[in-house]
This record gives C-alpha cells, structure tokens and sequence, in this order.
C-alpha cells in the first residue's frame, strides 16, 4: 500500500484528506469522530469574535437524481466562545497528536490577530490558516473576501500573522477575484507559508418563486451566499493549476467540491498537497474518507507510485495555453454497438448542438450546407446490429466528425462512445507556430 | 481422488437469472445508491457487509476497494452475492422498498465488485489478502461446506493454520452441491473454493471424520471446528417408498449438478415438501424441461414455509400445486417401477381416509427436510445435541460443551442460508484469534 503520508511546509498528517473549515469542523466532537473515521486533519471553523448565524443558512442545487450538485451557505464564523473552541483544540491535539489540527482565523485589528494567533498555539494548533475567503457576512465588515480582494491588505495582513506565529501560515484565498495569481503573490510576499484554495464563490442559489424571494430564505429576505460542492471543482482546479504553475510556488490545499478519492487525486496531480472537503461531508458524513483513502491508495498502487508525493504536480506541465496545443491533433467519435442502448440522444446533440454527423437508420443521408465535405453521409453497410440497441444503434459520418466530444458526453453508458485518435494529415504544429511565421489568417474574415 | 466437474453437466443447461452486470450497468445501479446512514440493508445482512459503502466504492471507480469492503466482512461475498435470498434480506430492507420505488439490486453489485476483482486478481493484480506470520496455532475444520471455508479462510488470514476435512471428492458443501445452477453452478463455487485455498487454506478430499479420527484431531490440533451440515433427506415412510423414481431432493439436485445425464429427460415430475427445497426442486425440473412438475404439500400454500418470492417464480415457469394433499403411498407395477404417487386430502396436515387418488409420474423427489448427523457429537466430550438433534453451540462464538471444540452452520441452526453458515464461521475465528491474542500478551506481559 502507498504511503499516504504528507508533511504540508512542516505541519505532518497521515494522508492528505483534511476537513474544511465549516461546520463539520465545528467542534472538538466532530473533529475526533472525523479523525476516528480516517482523516488525516482538521482545519477549525474560522475562529474569531464569536458572530450571530440566522436561521434559514443553506441552499441546495439538486441535479437529475442527485441532491445538492451545488451547495449555498449564508452562515458566517463560530458562534461559539473562544475559551471554549481552544479548549477543545487542546483536548483533540492530547488525543490525537499524530494529526493535523490547522486553526482558521478571522479578526480585525493587528492587536486582535495577535491574540487569536498566541491563543490557538498555546492551545496547540499545528498550523493557522488565515480566512481572508468569506464572501457573506464578513466581507461587508471588512474581512474575509474583502481582505482576499485586496492584495495590498492580504500581504500586509498576512505579515502581521508571521510577526506573531510561530506555526506555519497559510492564506485561504477567495475565487472571488479577478486574478489569482496576484492574490496568490500577496500571500507569499507577505510571507505565508502556504495556500489554500477555494473558498466559496458569490451566489443566488434560487428562488422561492411563489413568495419571490431568493433562497436561503430568512423570513422576507435573503442574501447572497458561497457557493460550493461537486459544481465548483472545476473552478477550483483552474484556479489551483494557475498558482501551482507559478515558479517557487508554495504548497497549497487544494479544496472545492471534492467528494471522493477521484477528485481528491486530481488536485493532487494539478500541484496539491493536502485536500480539504466541507460539502461531501455535509452531506454523507465523515465516513467518506474510508473510499477516498483506499481508492487513493489503490490508484498510486497501479500507478506504480510509492508515495502521494510522487502524484504531486505530475499534471501541471501538461496544462498549455490554447496557443501551444497541437493543431494537427484529431479524434473521431467511435460508438461500441453493443454497449449502446439505442437512446440516440448522441444523434440529437451532434444534429442541433454539434456538427451534423451522427445519423441513425440504413439510408445514406445528405449531408446539411454547412458540411465540410458536400454529398451523402454513407450509411454502413451492413448496418451495425448491437446486441442490446439492436438496428438503434447510430453511425458516424466519420469525415464531418470535428471530435468535439459532445456525444460521448452526454451517450448515458459509460465508454460506449469513445473518442479515437486518428491521423489528420494536418501538420503537428500550434497557433503560435503559425504566428510565428505569420500563417494566422483563415479565410472568411473580416477583411475578406 | 477430487471429482472433476464435467461439461456434460445437466446443470449447465440453466443459465444464470441474474448474470454479471457490465461496468455501464452496475455504475448506473451503484450511482441510485442513497448511501443511507445507519443502513438497514446492513442490518439485514447477517454478515453485515458494509453494504452502502462498497455500493459508493464501485461509484467511484474503486471496484477493488469495493471488493476489499465485501470480503472483509464476508470472505465467500462472491458466493453469497449469487445465493443469497436479498429479497428478505439486505434488498428487502433497502430504503427504496418500503418507499414503493425499485430497490438497489445489492447482491448483483456485490456480485460485480468481487467476481471483476477476482478476476483481475487471476490475471496478474496484487493479490488483496496477505495472510499475517504464523502463530503456531492449529485448527481441524470437518466438512468444507460455508461454515468451515470461511472459518479457515479468517483463521489462515490471522496467522493460523487451517486444514478441512471433506468426506466429498468435491468441497464447498451445498454451495458445490445444492443451489439452484440458475443462481450458481458448481465450478463457480469450486472456483471460489479455490480462490479460499489459495489464501492458505489447506483441504483434504474423500477424508470423513469418524469417532476414531475425531480423537486424533483433538489431540493434534489446537481446536476442532465442527460444520458438518445436515444428512440424507427425510423419506415419508408410505408403502412402496423404496424403488427407483423415489429419490431425496438434496440428493438429486446433487447427481444433477454434478453427474451428467441424470436430468436428461423428465416426465412428470413430483416434488413432496413446501419448503426452499422443494420450490429449487421444482424450478429445476420446469426448468430442465419436464412433461410437468406438481408440488405436493399437506397444508395450503400460504402456509408453504419457502419464500414468497421463489413460490411466485415457480408458478410463472409453470410449477403446479397440489395443497392439502398427504402422500400415503408408491404405486409400482410388477417390475418395480414407479407409476404414481397415491395422495389424500388433508385437513390440517392429516390425510382424510376415503379420499385417496393416485397422480401418476415418473419422478418424486422428497423434500420434507434433511435428518441430522446426531452422530458427531458423540465424537466429542461434552458436546451436546438439543432436542431438534442440532449441535449445541453458542450462536455468537460456536463454542459448544468442549472448550476445544466449536461448532457453525446448518449442523447448529437446523439449516439457513449460505450467509448464516459464513457468518458463524468467521466470528469464531475472530473469536479464536481474540482468545488466543489476550493469551499471549498476558503470557508475553508477565
Ligand atoms: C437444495 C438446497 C438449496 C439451497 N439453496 C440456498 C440458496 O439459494 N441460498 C442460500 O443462502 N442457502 C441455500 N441453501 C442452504 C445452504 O446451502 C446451507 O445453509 C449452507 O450450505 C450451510 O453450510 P454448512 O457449511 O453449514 O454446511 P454444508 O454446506 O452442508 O457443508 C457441510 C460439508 O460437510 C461435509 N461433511 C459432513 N459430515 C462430514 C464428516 N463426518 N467428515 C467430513 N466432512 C463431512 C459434507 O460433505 C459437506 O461438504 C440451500 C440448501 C439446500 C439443501
Ligand atoms: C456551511 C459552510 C460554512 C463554511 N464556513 C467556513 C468558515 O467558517 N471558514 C472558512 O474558511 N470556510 C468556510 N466555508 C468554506 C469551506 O471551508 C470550503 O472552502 C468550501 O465549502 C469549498 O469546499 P467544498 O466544495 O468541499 O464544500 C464554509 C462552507 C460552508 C458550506
Ligand atoms: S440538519 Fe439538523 S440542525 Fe439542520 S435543520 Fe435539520 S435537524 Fe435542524
């Protein structure tokens, strides 16, 4: 079995998985039936001057069958006492000294960080994350986001945070900015020690349409919240890969929608080196951890990796910009016959949504106007007969088939629809190959 | 001499009902899973089988993690997965049901994850088990039915040597000989055999324990476990009983499953019994093509004790049912051979004089139960038989009168399922394990 084990810029875990700060990380309880479960750390609900929450605080985008897709919060940090959250800080820490306990922070004035921060070590937190990521509640009173938006303020902040802390720093980072590199180079200038990222994005989850006013309700009203769950992760692995690329990164926690061992492997391999989870675990419990550590471990068995670390980053170079991918690249759709059950909604996408170039029936069909090739789509013959769609089964006027993948994306059954290379007769050359020897114009332009 | 499996084999004629699913499929099944806490579906499983867990694992692309979560709790999962009765159990509870929307296929799913694992593992990935070093400690398993093969797999896996002792030339005990072929044929439950083999376990064929045997496993190894099963199938005890056509059930689902040629070709079919047996019987032989196949069963059929779900099967493939009817007699002609099965009208499951008619057949086979092998005990020093003639064993542990014997499967509970027989055998060596580590870290402590 690989060895799970990761040493985050001096704060050691067991494995890479750690709650988020949010309420499953809310108390001394949790944190202990969690590292019972399997986790590996803890980053503590943001602690600070203990706040007020309303009643409604979530909201939920449910998709097909599955519940809460998305995820929507409008609750704001601890409303528990301090004395209280730092007491069981020590408790966990005695109990469980071989794992990770991070304290999320969130105050003020340069005095209030001060106290916050000594109270958390002495309590024994092996590393303080500092919450310039709330985009509800706090930001309006001039922390969380409205920190993380600001990169002057994040730097200068965070430097405060080092003059006190004699455990590592890391900055959570909000997605809700225009560029995260420059928030990320604020953090290290003002000598974090590492990153993480995402917190929640701004969000309307809904509407009750019957009384007109947004979700979470609160009564008559309601706010805007974060936004968070399966949805975001692809927002959070752009992000995560645009710092990872940077040169002399520091290390980073990747968080945002991560669910199981899958996704947890993928920000590993775009540069993370611990993962933390709030949504998936609001939702099935911390006993999630249990698949994401096997399958972890059983993906970096057949990997032939030896460690976690050994992932770490290993996707990274192959992010390019669109200006160096190859233009001479190609795939076509290739439908297995007799995985296909006949649904034909790969016909329908490729028709309104795609390229015109899967038909289904024995007749050769003309192809539309707009066809790369004039003349007739040749129907196969004998036309394929698969075992469970029977003559349903569509076909692939291969020579129109651009490869856009759309069809297999949306074909219901797993791998029945792949995407095969195939040779282009193009030249394997880039956008900028062709800017560079001025070959950028294609026809039709505007000064045609 | 071990018997091989012919392919020849009448059984081979049925195919699965519930065949192994493809990715696509168990991915679209395992997604529906609700991942309920506190699940019901594991409660229900006598195993408890971290049902909603393993379901999420396949979700997830981790089909061997799944099969890890399986075997865990369960080390004949593939076998259970296949034979298992889920509609009272596991399925039966599942969330879905109750909620009047179509349950997770569960046993299917449990199927997928181990038989794709294993057979991964048979073309070249990392096995999943390493069996931890050696303790020193020995154990004598009798028979290599469920009870025994999951007892001596959980043993070898803790360290332990086991060895079974199989009085067959074929092990697995009614896995091998028994089920339904629609469920399970028998080279698969070989094959499952051998998979338990290769953890470590030793068997040895065409090897009966008998009272003299009996003493020497006592005296060579550290505990003797006993899961022997039940014996021949109970006769009716009507005139003109012996003679050909009149066989047991157990007994012929056995030459079915494993001689060639012995379902052939079926006329009219009698089976006498309305219990699981009698249904698997008559399914066979419908199955199997018989002219027909009529049940025959002194109560009415809501008093039948088999499940309702395999009476509802029987019927659509066109089984009979002849209720409130007691055999009392064979009619024979003057060469012996059987002509038909004479029947009276019962009243509470007494036949009413005057009523007799005769319903000719070729074929009865007699499922009104299996006697027990009261003998074993008396192999051993304060191991006791109840008045059913079951082992006397502590359900939790199998611990019976003799503090080196234990006991497990139908030999204790008078017959269950495969399940039951696997879970007995497991806690008793987690118990053995669990005794046997206290003592030496008491002795190693001191
Ligand atoms: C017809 C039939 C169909 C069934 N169908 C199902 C089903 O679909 N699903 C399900 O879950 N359960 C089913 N069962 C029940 C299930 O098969 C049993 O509960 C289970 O096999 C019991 O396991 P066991 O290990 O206790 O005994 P067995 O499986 O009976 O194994 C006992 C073994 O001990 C051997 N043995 C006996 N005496 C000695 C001796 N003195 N020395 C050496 N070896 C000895 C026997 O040869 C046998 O191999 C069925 C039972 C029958 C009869
Ligand atoms: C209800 C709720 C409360 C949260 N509270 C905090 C918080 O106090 N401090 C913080 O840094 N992030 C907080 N977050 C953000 C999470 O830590 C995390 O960054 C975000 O939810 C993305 O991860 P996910 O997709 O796994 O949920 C909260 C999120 C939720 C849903
Ligand atoms: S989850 Fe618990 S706290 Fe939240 S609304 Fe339901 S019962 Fe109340």
């Amino acid at each position: 079995m690989a060895d799970l084990s990761i040493d985050f810029c001096g704060i050691k875990s067991p494995n890479p998985f750690w709650l988020a700060s949010a309420p499953p990380a809310n108390s001394g309880d949790q944190v202990m039936r969690a590292f019972d479960a399997g986790w590996g750390g803890a980053v503590w609900k943001t602690l600070g001057d203990p706040i007020v929450n309303v009643s409604s605080r979530f909201g939920g985008i449910d998709y097909a069958n599955q519940r809460m897709m998305g995820f929507n919060n409008i609750e704001l940090i601890t409303d528990r006492p301090l004395d209280v959250n730092f007491k069981e800080i020590y408790e966990v820490k005695k109990r469980y000294p071989m794992h990770a306990v991070i304290a999320s922070l969130m105050t003020e004035t340069k005095k209030d960080w001060e106290v916050l921060i000594r109270r958390a070590e002495d309590a024994g937190a092996d590393g303080l994350e500092l919450n310039f990521g709330c985009p509800h509640g706090m930001c309006e009173r001039g922390m969380g986001s409205s920190v993380g938006q600001e990169p002057k303020l994040l730097a200068e902040i965070t430097s405060w945070a080092k003059e006190f802390a004699k455990t590592p720093v890391l900055v959570k980072l909000t997605p809700n900015t225009g560029d995260i590199v420059e928030a990320g180079m604020a953090a290290i200038a003002g000598g974090g020690d590492g990153i993480a990222l995402i917190n929640t994005i701004k969000s309307i989850v809904g509407l009750d349409l019957d009384r007109l006013v947004p979700l979470p309700r609160v009564g008559n009203a309601s706010t805007n919240g974060g936004y968070c769950g399966p949805a975001v992760k692809p927002i959070a692995l752009h992000l995560l890969s645009a710092l990872a690329r940077e040169p002399n990164m520091i290390p980073i926690s990747g968080i945002g929608g991560i669910a199981n061992w899958r996704d947890a492997a993928e920000f590993i391999a775009l540069g993370s080196t611990s993962v933390q989870v709030c949504t998936a675990v609001m939702h099935y419990g911390f006993r999630i951890v249990r698949d994401m550590i096997d399958g972890l471990s059983n993906y970096l068995d057949q990997q032939g990796m030896k460690s976690v670390n050994e992932l770490r980053g290993r996707a990274i170079g192959a992010y390019k910009e669109w200006g160096e991918l190859d233009l001479g690249y190609q795939v076509i759709a290739k439908i297995d016959k007799d995985k296909c059950i006949g649904c034909q909604l790969c016909v329908t996408a490729c028709q309104d949504g795609a390229h015109q170039c899967i038909f289904a029936g024995s007749e050769d069909r003309q192809r539309p106007p707009q066809a790369h090739y004039p003349g007739l789509a040749k129907a196969p013959s004998p036309l394929p007969l698969g075992k469970i769609a029977g003559a349903r089964v569509p076909w692939v006027d291969e020579p129109e088939c651009v490869g856009c993948n759309l069809c297999a994306l949306v074909c219901p059954v797993p791998n029945c629809i792949t995407m095969e290379e195939v040779p282009s007769g193009r030249p394997h050359e880039t956008w900028n190959d062709r800017t560079d020897q001025g070959r950028t114009r294609q026809p039709g332009g505007i000064h045609d | 001499m071990a018997i091989t499996l012919s392919n020849e084999r009448d059984e081979l004629r049925l195919r699965d009902k519930k065949p192994l699913y493809s990715e696509a499929e168990a991915r679209a099944e395992a997604e529906r899973c609700l991942y309920c806490s506190d699940a019901p579906c594991i409660k229900a499983c006598p195993t408890e089988i971290d049902i909603p867990t393993f379901i999420k694992q396949i979700a997830s692309e981790n089909v061997r993690g799944s099969a890890k979560t399986i075997f865990d709790q369960n080390i004949l999962g593939h076998s259970c997965a296949r034979v298992c009765p889920v509609e009272v159990l596991c399925v039966g509870s599942c969330v879905y049901t109750a909620w009047g929307r179509e349950p997770i296929p569960i046993g299917r799913l449990q199927r997928y994850a181990t038989e794709t694992t294993v057979k991964g593992i048979e073309k070249g990935a990392a096995p999943l088990h390493t069996p931890k070093a050696k303790t020193g400690k020995k154990v004598a398993l009798i028979g290599a039915g469920p009870a025994s093969l999951a007892c001596a797999a959980e043993l070898t896996l803790e360290g332990h040597t086991a060895v079974i002792f199989e009085k067959r030339g074929v092990a697995g005990g009614l896995n091998t000989t028994g089920i339904a072929p629609y469920k399970l044929h028998s080279q698969d439950a070989v094959a499952e055999v051998e998979w338990v083999q290769k953890l470590g376990v030793e068997i040895r064929l065409n090897s009966e324990i008998t009272k003299d045997t009996a003493t020497k496993l006592l005296a060579d190894y550290d505990a003797v476990y006993i899961g022997v099963g039940l014996g021949a199938d109970s006769k009716l005890n009507v005139p003109g009983e012996e003679g050909q056509g009149v066989v047991g059930a157990t007994e012929w689902i056995e030459q079915m499953k494993l001689v060639p040629g012995t379902a052939k070709t079926l006329g009219d079919v009698i089976v006498v019994g309305g219990g699981n047996t009698a249904i698997d019987v008559a399914r066979e032989c419908a199955l199997l093509g018989a002219k027909s196949v009529t049940m025959v069963y002194r109560r009415s059929t809501e008093e039948m004790s088999g499940y309702k779900h395999e009476l509802e099967g029987a019927r659509k493939e066109g089984v009979r049912f002849l209720t409130n009817t007691q055999p009392v007699g064979v009619v024979r002609d003057e060469k012996g051979a059987l002509k038909a099965l004479k029947v009276a009208h019962a009243t509470a499951g007494v036949p009413v004089a005057g009523t007799e008619t005769e319903v000719p057949c070729e074929l009865v086979t007699l499922a009104i139960g299996q006697s027990k092998l009261r003998e074993i005990a008396s192999f051993f020093d304060g191991v006791e038989i109840d008045r059913r003639g079951c082992v006397v064993a502590d359900p939790k542990t199998g611990a019976t009168g003799n503090a080196k014997v234990f006991a497990g499967g139908d030999c204790i509970n008078g017959g269950k399922e495969v399940v039951n027989a696997v879970a007995d055998g497991r806690n008793t060596a987690r118990f053995l394990t669990a005794a046997w580590t206290a003592a030496s870290t008491s002795s190693a402590s001191k």
